[in-house]
């Protein structure tokens, strides 16, 4: 276990292109950072910093209060999963565990001994005389991620490690990482696109846009209080409602609605309010701050995700109750206390 | 499945197909059978008439060539500068690949680009320079003259063979062996060339057929008899006035037995899909 310290680190290609700006966390032994944004916000980037892949162009990185910017991977002592898993196609699964350690020069009795007590941890003793392409692609990834797991680094590093994997198996693996992490206790960095991966693993979620950090916390942190609109509407599914505005003394006036709100914001600043489709629910007409028509809905099972159009808006809601056929007339209130206000300009959140 | 059933091509096209396969492959063998059938002669004129199948069965000619007392030395000679050029060639041709594929260094096109252009030349145009590079440097009737000449010619043709094949092993694995603690020289010799195998094998055979075949520059290089491969001595069999066709081409069949050999022994490798399952995709 490792403590890992991001100390403003940057990475700029030589044509000037800034992938990563002064990044800063302080990583605890034992945390599972995981690292989440869209394509091209330097999330991979980032890990490939931490491996030793990738240069670091400005800042520091620390492993145990020790500089590793310069340090070459085999010196950082920390292993890395591939999205596309990276076996050797020409070993088979145990001489691919016993790779790094091999070059350790570890004794063979020992490589044996770990190699088997991993692959038994993973369930994976039966595929160890295999060779990759004779296994599943859920079966090379637990391959992978034993590999990782068998030289015992300060450090784990997974790069999309599920996102090559079909809907039913990656939330099978997903719910396996996170009982791993919770025996192994091992510091871990993650990175997705998936918001899902980030809430449901995470200790603390790393949030990226553009090559810079837009939020760190804890993921209902995130959820709970986004800093900005990005990360508002990053995380959650269905996205948050944004609804642009000017504050008000009593609250909020938008284009055909007016709201109630307390607390942060001046009078007539244009303003972004936000609220998450769990927290619209459906009132009697009086007590109506939107009303539009039914445009689609999604029936999920165990709840609905209703469209209502609402002047340009269209807003989504989610019930539990028996949803409305499209075309039907809606009215809309937000629960009290559950809404964000955002900076119209600056996005950032207000109070 | 359906939208791409197989369906046979209609009987008068599948008719045309054949014959004109037929026909090759008639085109293809029909002066291999007449080889075969001039070794198998007692005599040594020129056989005539059509049928190219062997009616007379003597072995004298093979006994002829293989009873020459220069004939084990001409092998040897053929056999140590063929193989001598498949290493040197394969050896260097590895290395030169794999850094021309994974390093980015100034004059890594214009090499690339060069390494293009010696192909561009037929190799008679090369003949006369060689050949006095060679005296200057006393190689001439020397087997090392010959290894040398070959390699040189070899190595651009299998930089470029192999440069593409290490392009399409992705770069994930060796990254993967980087994490590992391996270094750049491990990664290489235990990542990527156990991985081209294929590669490396079509590579070996090209180098040691280009050696093992070749004729106008054996010839102008070596004059002591001695010092012959074997396709100088074979062409010592046709004359100015007279040819020894029983000879000749018995020395031809024994002259193509081993790059058949070769290239059956490496057929297995031949066959792609090694790096298959790796990585996914």
């Amino acid at each position: 276990m490792a403590r890992v310290e991001l100390d403003g680190v940057g990475k700029r290609y030589p044509n000037g292109f800034e992938a990563v700006q002064a990044f800063s966390i302080d990583i605890q032994p034992g945390e599972f950072i995981v690292l989440v944004g869209p394509s091209g916000c330097g999330k991979s980037t980032t890990l490939r910093m931490v491996a030793g892949l990738e240069s670091i162009t400005t800042g520091e990185l620390r492993i145990d209060g020790r500089r590793v910017n310069e340090a070459a991977p085999k010196a950082r002592d920390v292993a890395m999963v591939f999205q596309s898993y990276a076996l050797y196609p020409h070993m088979t699964a145990f001489e691919n565990m016993a790779f790094g350690l091999k070059l350790q020069k570890v004794p063979k009795a020992d490589i044996e001994q770990r190699v088997r007590k991993v692959a038994e941890q993973l369930a994976i003793s039966d595929l160890l005389d295999r060779k990759p392409k004779a296994m599943s692609g859920g079966q090379r990834q637990r391959i992978a991620i034993g590999r990782a797991i068998v030289r015992a680094p300060k450090v784990f590093l997974f790069d999309e490690p599920l996102s090559n994997l079909d809907a039913k198996l990656r939330l099978q693996m997903r719910v396996e990482l996170s009982k791993l992490h919770r025996s192994l206790g091992a510091t871990s960095l993650y990175v997705t696109h998936d918001q899902v991966e980030a809430m449901t693993l995470a200790d603390r979620i790393v949030l990226l846009k553009g090559g810079v950090v837009q939020q760190i916390g804890a993921p209902l942190e995130l959820y709970d209080r986004p800093d900005n609109t990005f990360v508002a509407t990053f995380i959650g599914s269905p996205a948050m409602n944004l609804l642009t505005g000017e504050r008000t003394a009593a609250g909020v006036t938008g284009a055909g609605f007016q709201v109630a709100f307390q607390g942060a914001g001046q009078v007539g600043q244009p303003v972004v309010l936000g609220v998450r489709p769990e927290h619209l629910r459906p009132v009697e007409a009086g007590a109506a701050v939107f009303s539009g028509t039914v445009e689609v809905v999604e029936p999920m099972g165990s709840e609905s995700f209703v469209y209502c159009r609402h002047g340009e808006q269209l807003l989504v809601v989610r019930t539990k109750d028996a949803p409305p056929s499209p075309g039907a007339l809606m009215h809309l209130a937000p629960e009290p206390g559950r809404l964000h206000l955002f900076d119209g300009a600056t996005q950032g959140r207000l109070g | 499945m359906s939208a791409h059933e197989h369906t046979d091509p209609r009987p008068p096209v599948r008719w045309a197909t054949h014959a004109l396969l037929i026909v090759f492959t008639v085109g293809t063998l029909f002066p291999v059978l007449w080889v075969i059938k001039m070794a198998l002669r007692p005599s040594q004129d020129f056989a005539t008439g059509l049928n190219p199948l062997p009616t007379e069965f003597s072995l004298q000619n093979f006994a002829d060539i293989v009873g020459d007392p220069l004939f084990g030395r001409q092998l040897l000679n053929s056999t140590v500068v063929s193989g001598v050029t498949t290493l040197v060639g394969v050896f260097l041709a590895c290395t030169a690949a794999y850094a021309f594929s994974r390093f980015r260094f100034p004059g890594r096109r214009a090499g690339l680009a060069a390494f293009l252009v010696t192909q561009m030349f037929p190799g008679t145009m090369m003949m006369i320079p060689l050949y006095q590079l060679m005296d200057w440097l006393g190689l001439l009737d020397r087997m090392l003259g010959l290894v040398l000449v070959y390699s040189t010619t070899a190595i651009p043709f299998c930089v470029f063979m192999l440069k593409g094949y290490f392009d399409t092993i992705p770069k994930d694995l060796e990254e993967s062996a980087l994490m590992d603690g391996a270094s750049q020289f491990t990664i290489f010799w235990r990542i990527i060339l156990p991985l081209s195998r294929p590669a490396i094998a079509v590579t070996a055979l090209f180098s040691f057929m280009t050696a093992w075949n070749e004729y106008i520059l054996a010839a102008t290089f070596m004059s002591d008899e001695r010092a012959y491969t074997l396709p100088v001595r074979l062409q010592a069999f046709v004359g100015d006035y007279t040819t020894e066709w029983g000879h000749f081409a018995a020395g031809a069949l024994i002259v193509s037995a081993p790059v058949m050999a070769l290239f059956f022994a490496l057929q297995k490798h031949l066959v792609g899909g090694l790096t298959s399952g790796g990585v996914k995709g």
